[in-house]
C-alpha cells in the first residue's frame, strides 16, 4: 500500500504510463508522417513537373501524365550550340575556380591551423564576416573595374572573381577541417626537418581527404549554380555557361519549347545533384553539412 | 574525417580555440620564422583584397560619383547626390519596400517556420518518410538557381500547375506572376531556400538531450508547450544564425526573380538587386546603381556584424 502511494511521485515506473506514452508517440509519428507527406508533395511538384516533362512529346506547364515517352527533347537539346558548349564554358569556368579556391584555401588553412598567432582571431573573424557578405551587391562596382582593367568578357577575369568569392567559406571550412588532423602526426615529421609545406602535402592534406573533398564539391556546386556572375562579367554568347545560356536561349525562342526546356533542365541540373549525393554520404546522411553551406 | 559539420551555420564545426589547447606554447620565435610561416596565407589574401576588397572599396567610391556606362570622358565627384536622388526616386522606395516584404515574407516567416516544423515533424517520423522528405526537400536546395526559376515560373503560370490545382479543388485561379509577382517569388524563396533552414534545424534538434524532451512529456507538458519552453530556448543560437543566414541570402537573390518575372509586371518585382542592375545596366547609371549597391552591402554588413558577434565564441 505504502508503495502504490510513492508510485505517482515516480511515473516513469508504472508500466500503464509507459504503455499510454508509447501510444501517443505512435499516434504522433503517424500525424508527423503525415504531415510531412503533404509538405513533401508541395515541394516534389514542380520536380515532378521537369522530370515528367523532359519526357513528354507534348509537354506543357502543367503536371500531367505524358502523351507518351520519347526522348525526342533530349535530341533536340544534345547539340553542340544548346547543351555542350554552355557545359564545357561552365566545367571550365567552375572547374578552374574550385582548383584556385581549394589550392588557396588549403595553403591559408595551415597556418590558421597550426601556428598559434595573434593574427589568427582577427583574420578568422574577418573571414567569417566576408562569408555571408552579398555578394550580388558588389557585382555592379566588379563590372565597372573589370572593365577598367581590360577583365570583362574573359575566362581568367571571371574564375578569379569566382574564386575570390568562394575563398572566404572554404577557407573557414578547411580550417575547421584542419583542426581535426591530430598535430601529433606531424610532429616526428618536423623532427626529421619536413618543412611546413611537405608536411602539409604529406601528411595533413591526405588525411583530411574526405573534408578536402567536402570543399571542393560544395565550391563546384555553389558555382556551377551560380546566374549572376557570368551574367555579369561575360559578354560574348561562345563563352556563357550554362546557367546563363539556357536562360537567353529560352528567353529567346519563347518560352515554347517547354519539353526541351525540361529536358535541358534535368541535363544541367544532374551533375550538381549527384556531386551533392556523393558528399552527402561521405558525411553520413546528409544532414551533418546542414550548417556549412550557403557560403 | 574526424570532425564533420554537427550544428548550425558555419559554427557547426566546434571551432574552439583551434589547436591551441593540445601544444605547449613554442619558444619565442625570431620575427622572420613567423613571417614565413604566415607566407601561405598570401595567395589566399591577395585574391581576397584584388577581388573582394577591391571592388569594395571601387563600390564605395564610385557610389560618391555620377559614372555612366557609355559615352562620358570624365565622371565626377557628386558627394551624397545620388543618396539623395535614392531618396526622392519613388521606384527606389518601391524596391526598398518590396526587398522588405520579400525578405520578411520569404526568409523570416517562411524558409524559417517552415524549416522548423519540417525539422521537429522529421524528429517525430518514421525513418522511410524523414529520408524522402529530407531528399526532396535538399533536392529543390541543390538545382541551379535558374533552373528553380524555370520550374516555379511553370509551376505560378497562368497554365501552371498551381492553377490546375486550385480549379481541381473548385477554387478561384489566377496569373499569379501577374497579379501577385512578390508573392509568387516568395515562395519560390521557400521553396528554394527552406533545406538550408531544416538542415539547421535538424541538426540543433539533435543536440537536446533526450531525457529533457521526456521528462516534460512525462510530466504532461503538450506539444506546443515543450516547443515553446524547452526546444525554442535551446535552440535560440541556431534561430539566431539560421536568421542571419536566411537573410542575407534572401537580401541578395538575382536570379530567381530575374527568370521568373524579371521584376515585373511593371516593378512590382523589383527588389534592390534587381534595380539596382535596371539603374545600372539599362539606364546606364553606375553611379546611381552603385548607390544603391552600396546601401544593400551596407544592410548586408549590418547583418553579417551580428551574425560574426553571435559567433565570436567560436573562433
Amino acid at each position: 500500500m505504502a508503495l502504490s502511494r510513492t508510485l505517482p511521485r515516480t511515473p516513469r515506473l508504472t508500466p500503464r504510463l509507459t504503455s499510454r506514452l508509447a501510444d501517443r508517440r505512435t499516434t504522433r509519428r503517424l500525424a508527423a508522417d503525415v504531415g510531412l507527406l503533404v509538405a513533401a508533395a508541395a515541394f516534389a511538384l514542380p520536380l515532378i513537373w521537369v522530370v515528367l516533362s523532359s519526357v513528354d512529346p507534348h509537354a506543357n506547364l502543367r503536371v500531367k501524365t505524358p502523351d507518351g515517352f520519347t526522348f525526342g527533347n533530349f535530341d533536340a537539346i544534345l547539340t553542340p550550340e544548346i547543351t555542350f558548349t554552355p557545359l564545357l564554358n561552365s566545367l571550365i569556368l567552375c572547374g578552374g575556380a574550385t582548383l584556385l579556391t581549394v589550392v588557396c584555401a588549403a595553403l591559408a588553412a595551415y597556418p590558421l591551423s597550426r601556428f598559434k598567432s595573434r593574427l589568427n582571431r582577427p583574420f578568422l573573424l574577418t573571414i567569417l564576416f566576408t562569408t555571408s557578405l552579398p555578394i550580388t551587391a558588389i557585382m555592379v562596382p566588379v563590372y565597372a573595374l573589370f572593365v577598367q582593367v581590360n577583365l570583362i568578357d574573359t575566362m581568367q577575369g571571371t574564375i578569379l572573381f569566382f574564386a575570390a568569392s568562394q575563398l572566404p567559406f572554404a577557407i573557414w571550412l578547411m580550417k575547421n577541417f584542419m583542426d581535426g588532423v591530430p598535430k601529433e602526426l606531424e610532429e616526428a615529421a618536423w623532427t626529421d626537418g619536413a618543412s611546413a609545406f611537405q608536411s602539409l602535402i604529406r601528411i595533413v592534406l591526405p588525411l583530411m581527404g574526405p573534408g578536402v573533398a567536402v570543399v571542393t564539391i560544395f565550391s563546384f556546386v555553389m558555382m556551377w549554380g551560380n546566374f549572376f556572375v557570368p551574367f555579369m562579367l561575360l559578354l560574348t554568347p561562345d563563352q556563357m555557361p550554362a546557367s546563363v545560356s539556357i536562360n537567353e536561349f529560352f528567353g529567346n525562342r519563347g518560352m515554347v519549347a517547354y519539353g526541351q526546356l525540361a529536358a535541358f533542365s534535368v541535363v544541367y541540373s544532374t551533375p550538381v545533384i549527384l556531386l551533392y549525393v556523393l558528399i552527402a554520404r561521405r558525411l553520413g546522411g546528409g544532414f551533418a553539412l546542414g550548417g556549412a553551406v550557403k557560403g | 574525417m574526424t570532425t564533420a559539420p554537427q550544428q548550425a551555420g558555419p559554427d557547426l564545426t566546434k571551432v574552439g580555440p583551434g589547436p591551441a589547447p593540445h601544444h605547449p606554447v613554442p619558444p619565442r620565435r625570431p620575427r622572420t620564422r613567423s613571417l614565413t610561416r604566415l607566407l601561405p596565407l598570401s595567395p589566399a589574401v591577395i585574391l581576397l583584397l584584388l577581388f573582394l576588397a577591391g571592388p569594395i572599396g571601387y563600390c564605395a567610391y564610385i557610389a560618391f560619383t555620377d559614372l555612366q556606362l557609355t559615352g562620358q570622358a570624365h565622371s565626377s565627384f557628386v558627394g551624397f547626390a545620388n543618396f539623395r536622388a535614392a531618396f526622392k526616386d519613388e521606384e527606389f522606395l518601391n524596391a526598398v519596400w518590396l526587398t522588405l516584404v520579400f525578405t520578411v515574407l520569404s526568409s523570416l516567416i517562411g524558409q524559417n517556420t517552415l524549416g522548423l516544423a519540417l525539422a521537429s515533424l522529421m524528429q517525430r517520423a518514421s525513418k522511410p518518410v524523414r529520408t524522402l522528405v529530407g531528399g526532396i526537400v535538399i533536392t529543390a536546395w541543390v538545382l541551379p538557381e535558374v533552373v528553380a526559376g524555370f520550374l516555379l515560373y511553370a509551376f505560378f503560370r497562368r497554365e501552371g500547375t498551381l492553377n490546375a490545382i486550385l480549379d481541381w479543388l473548385h477554387l478561384p485561379s489566377q496569373n499569379w506572376l501577374f497579379t501577385l509577382p512578390i508573392l509568387a517569388v516568395s515562395f519560390a524563396n521557400v521553396w528554394r531556400g527552406t533545406a538550408f533552414s531544416m538542415l539547421v534545424y535538424t541538426a540543433a534538434l539533435n543536440e537536446i538531450p533526450k531525457e529533457i524532451t521526456e521528462a516534460a512529456e512525462v510530466d504532461g507538458a503538450g506539444g506546443w508547450r515543450r516547443m515553446w519552453h524547452i526546444t525554442l530556448p535551446m535552440i535560440r543560437r541556431s534561430i539566431g544564425t539560421n536568421l542571419m543566414l536566411n537573410t542575407l541570402q534572401t537580401l541578395s537573390v538575382f536570379g530567381l526573380i530575374w527568370v521568373m518575372t524579371r521584376g515585373g509586371p511593371g516593378d512590382k518585382s523589383q527588389t534592390l538587386p534587381l534595380f539596382m542592375y535596371e539603374q545600372a545596366f539599362q539606364n546606364s547609371m553606375i553611379g546611381y546603381g552603385t548607390a544603391v549597391a552600396l546601401l544593400l552591402l551596407v544592410v548586408g554588413a549590418l547583418f553579417s556584424l551580428v551574425y560574426v558577434r553571435l559567433l565570436r565564441t567560436e573562433v
